[in-house]
């Protein structure tokens, strides 16, 4: 099975570095700005005129086209200003957060977003409940960006899984506040870079580092080794990682209180064109990062000495231990691995999203589907739930509303329960 | 902003309508979890079918012949419940503890999130309305503005809700009790204690478990039903998984697996939530405490509860009234 996933780490890895390669980005001759108009679930609107100004007097204006784009030459970089004509769009929609965008042109070509919404739904979230029609808009550049969306999820699921399927494999722990090492090391790098000043560049590796040694190394020697001495029951071990869950999250708000941040760098870093996909430089340099990352954990568990020992672990413990291992320090390094992997996971939302406090705790749910998927304790399962949810998720804004995409992989995850109780890669044994 | 006030707001939170609605839900867990085992991490997915029953029959369903009054709309509810209750149950029941604790946590965050994204259903926006009139037209209490007690103040609304709540509170406080000293709760208590010397006794396992799911989750049904007609306001962010959560707190301070257990929880329970809050902002409001700002207080009650959850499950897992050799937290 490990072959198996290395390959499929080699694939991966293959296919990004061809994505770089193959099709490179899309450039324009000069610098311009491509308004993007689309309607509920991304469908393009055609036939709105869209009117680019500067403060130096410079106007240009263009219609959108049949892919619902409009792109306006302009002479320099610098700052502009996009506004969609309203007296253009179709009746009764406007534009979601007001007709009008703020651009920063550096070089090539700028996207500005102009999501449609129906009237008066241009203040908040607005967008969901296409209705009738939903299946006219699946379109094969579609399902391949929601695709390429999927992966990098699944990459950053696969992070966090990985830790969390770890942990229970080696203590038995369902890690209720395995979220929180996630939201931990965002907030660490975070510190890091916004209050001490660090380049991210910097920032991020130390923060990742400082998360395994603080909230890996550290909570299991402060709270599950004693607990563990005590010989507190699993349930009851949940149970405390429940509060100790509820406990870190609201510190978190408490310090650092509940607005989204960003990290000082790579903030509004604008789009690439490669072929029919659109995707951030970063995220593709994070991408290949995690699967570096996933690759050389995997690699280790199954290669190094202490690797097999802890594979020896979460298969027998009692047997691990009258072998020579020594348990309670395998434990130990998968808390530092777990909590380094969900660092990484944090920054790396945190650098393709937002920073906040309960950025960990959203993703905690769609982790134990992963896990549980794949089959609880198994690595190569972890990997393997995490690519089928993260990949689901997207997908699924295909057919049902996007609010509903997480619990599309809650659902997946109980219709397997009911077919396959011991998940996709697990040995069958009784769950009941 | 003194002392007196701090004292009030906390002893008139510890019996009033919030802390009913978790002290109904708890109840039901105590049956799930305290006496039968079941990790039952989704009861506010019984609450929400509850809320949301009453709030889409009164308010979206309005004048339809299908439910003609609150009382038909209540019973749709538990009905609904029971449905809930079988759905959850047939698949779930026959894992092991841990995969039962994470299904049913899953199934409640699905059902928030459809509710959430269906329009009909009210959407992100909730539901909105009179959703108890007929339930305030029965109000026995004699037309006054306030009703004082002592310095607790009610509207009279307020006085019949809160009437009402801990008189059902009372009666299912004695149905638990009574059948827990029934044979069938012993046969709960047995599954809980070692399933398997149970089911080598001949009983099945599966239909009492079921039937312990079904119990406790009409009790947080009701909690809904109460939020629903208490607030007359519906919203899905209401239901997230830290309300089970926090019944599971209540629970573990009072002691499950006793029949007054989650009442104790829920009196200390919201009576300190509400006391610290307060009395904190009092502090800030007179400049004793300088160095936090009154947004920050808010945190530290949950920071509290969290750390609060901890402590008990390590070193008093059995609570204020519990028994600690009555709770084996452990199955695997």
């Amino acid at each position: 099975m490990l072959r198996g996933i290395t390959r499929l780490v080699l694939v991966l890895v293959g296919f990004i570095a061809a994505g770089l390669l193959g099709f490179g980005p899309a450039q324009a001759e000069g610098p311009s700005i491509t308004a993007v108009v689309t309607g509920a679930d991304k469908s393009p609107v055609s036939g709105v005129t869209v009117n680019v100004t500067n403060a130096e007097g410079f106007t240009g204006s263009a219609e959108t086209d049949a892919e619902g784009l409009a792109t306006i030459e302009v002479p320099e970089p610098g700052k502009y200003t996009a506004t969609v004509d309203a007296a253009t769009l179709p009746i009764g929609v406007e534009i979601k957060g007001g007709p009008e965008r703020s651009i920063n042109v550096l070089q090539g070509d700028k996207k500005a977003l102009f999501p449609v919404v129906p009237a008066g739904e241009g203040g908040d979230s607005g967008g969901g409940g296409g209705g009738g029609g939903i299946f006219a808009d699946i379109t094969f550049d579609r399902v391949l960006q929601l695709i390429v969306d999927g992966v990098v999820l699944s990459l950053i699921i696969a992070l966090g899984a990985l830790g969390l399927s770890l942990i229970f494999g080696t203590t038995g722990l369902s890690n209720f506040a395995h979220g929180e090492l996630i939201t931990l090391g965002a907030f660490t790098t975070l510190v890091l870079n916004t209050t001490l000043g660090l380049n991210l560049l910097i920032a991020a590796p130390i923060g990742i580092v400082i998360s395994a040694a603080l909230w890996g190394w550290g909570q299991n020697q402060v709270l599950w080794k004693p607990l563990r001495k005590r010989g507190t029951g699993l349930i009851a071990a949940m149970i405390v990682s429940i509060g100790l869950g509820i406990a870190l999250r609201y510190t978190i708000l408490f310090f650092f209180g509940g607005s989204p941040e960003s990290y000082a760098q790579f903030a509004g870093q604008p789009g690439i064109d490669l072929g029919p996909i659109f995707v951030t430089p970063k995220a593709i340099v994070l991408s290949i990062i995690a699967v570096l990352f996933l690759a050389a954990a995997i690699a280790w568990l199954k290669s190094s000495r202490l690797g097999k020992a802890t594979r020896a672990v979460s298969d027998n413990p009692a047997l691990a231990s009258a072998s020579g291992v020594n348990v309670e320090r395998v434990i130990s390094v998968v808390w530092v691995l777990g909590a380094l992997l969900a660092a990484y996971a944090g920054v790396f939302l945190g650098m393709t999203q937002n920073v906040v406090w309960t950025m960990g705790q959203f993703l905690l749910l769609t982790l134990f589907a992963a896990v549980v998927l794949g089959g609880l304790g198994t690595i190569g399962g972890a990997i393997l739930g995490s690519f089928v949810v993260g990949i689901t998720v997207q997908l699924s804004t295909l057919i049902v509303p996007p609010e509903l995409k997480t619990a599309s992989a809650l659902f997946l995850m109980i219709v397997l329960l009911l077919i396959r109780p011991q998940g996709l890669l697990g040995r069958p044994e009784r769950v009941g | 902003m003194d002392m007196g006030f701090v004292l009030t707001q906390a002893i008139s939170q510890a019996i009033g309508v919030t802390a009913i609605i978790y002290l109904l839900a708890t109840m039901g867990l105590n049956i799930q979890f305290g006496y039968t085992g079941l990790l039952n991490f989704g009861q506010i997915a019984f609450v929400a079918i509850g809320s949301y029953a009453i709030g889409v029959f009164m308010v979206q369903w309005q004048g339809s012949a299908f439910v003609p009054n609150l009382w038909v709309a209540i019973l749709y509810a538990l009905l609904l419940s029971v449905l809930l209750a079988l759905i959850l149950g047939v698949p779930t029941l026959r894992l092991r503890a841990d995969y039962l604790a994470i299904v049913t946590i899953a199934a409640g965050e699905i059902i928030r999130l459809v509710f959430k994204s269906t329009d009909a259903l009210g959407g992100a926006q909730g539901i909105n309305g009179k959703m108890g009139e007929e339930f305030y037209a029965i109000n026995p209490f004699p037309q006054q503005d306030r009703f004082d007690f002592g310095p607790l103040s009610y509207t009279r609304n307020d006085v019949w809700v809160v009437t009402v709540g801990w008189v059902v509170i009372a009666l299912l406080l004695l149905l638990t009790w009574a059948l827990m000293r029934s044979p069938w709760g012993r046969v709960l208590k047995g599954i809980r204690e070692d399933e398997d010397a149970v089911r080598s006794l001949g009983k099945s396992t599966y239909l009492r478990k079921m039937q312990a799911l079904i119990l406790g989750g009409l009790f947080g049904t009701l909690g809904g039903i109460f939020w629903a007609v208490a607030k007359q306001s519906v919203q899905p962010d209401s239901f997230v998984p830290a309300f089970t959560f926090f019944c599971y707190t209540i629970l573990i301070l009072g002691g499950a697996a006793r029949v007054l257990g989650p009442v104790v929880g829920a009196l200390i329970f919201w009576f300190l939530l509400v006391f610290i809050e307060q009395f904190l902002l009092l502090l800030i409001d007179n400049g004793t405490i300088t160095f936090l700002e009154p947004t920050q207080v808010g945190p530290i009650r949950f920071i509290l509860v969290g750390i609060g959850l901890m402590l008990l499950m390590i070193f008093r897992p059995q609570g204020i009234l519990g028994d600690k050799k009555e709770l084996a937290l452990d199955a695997r």
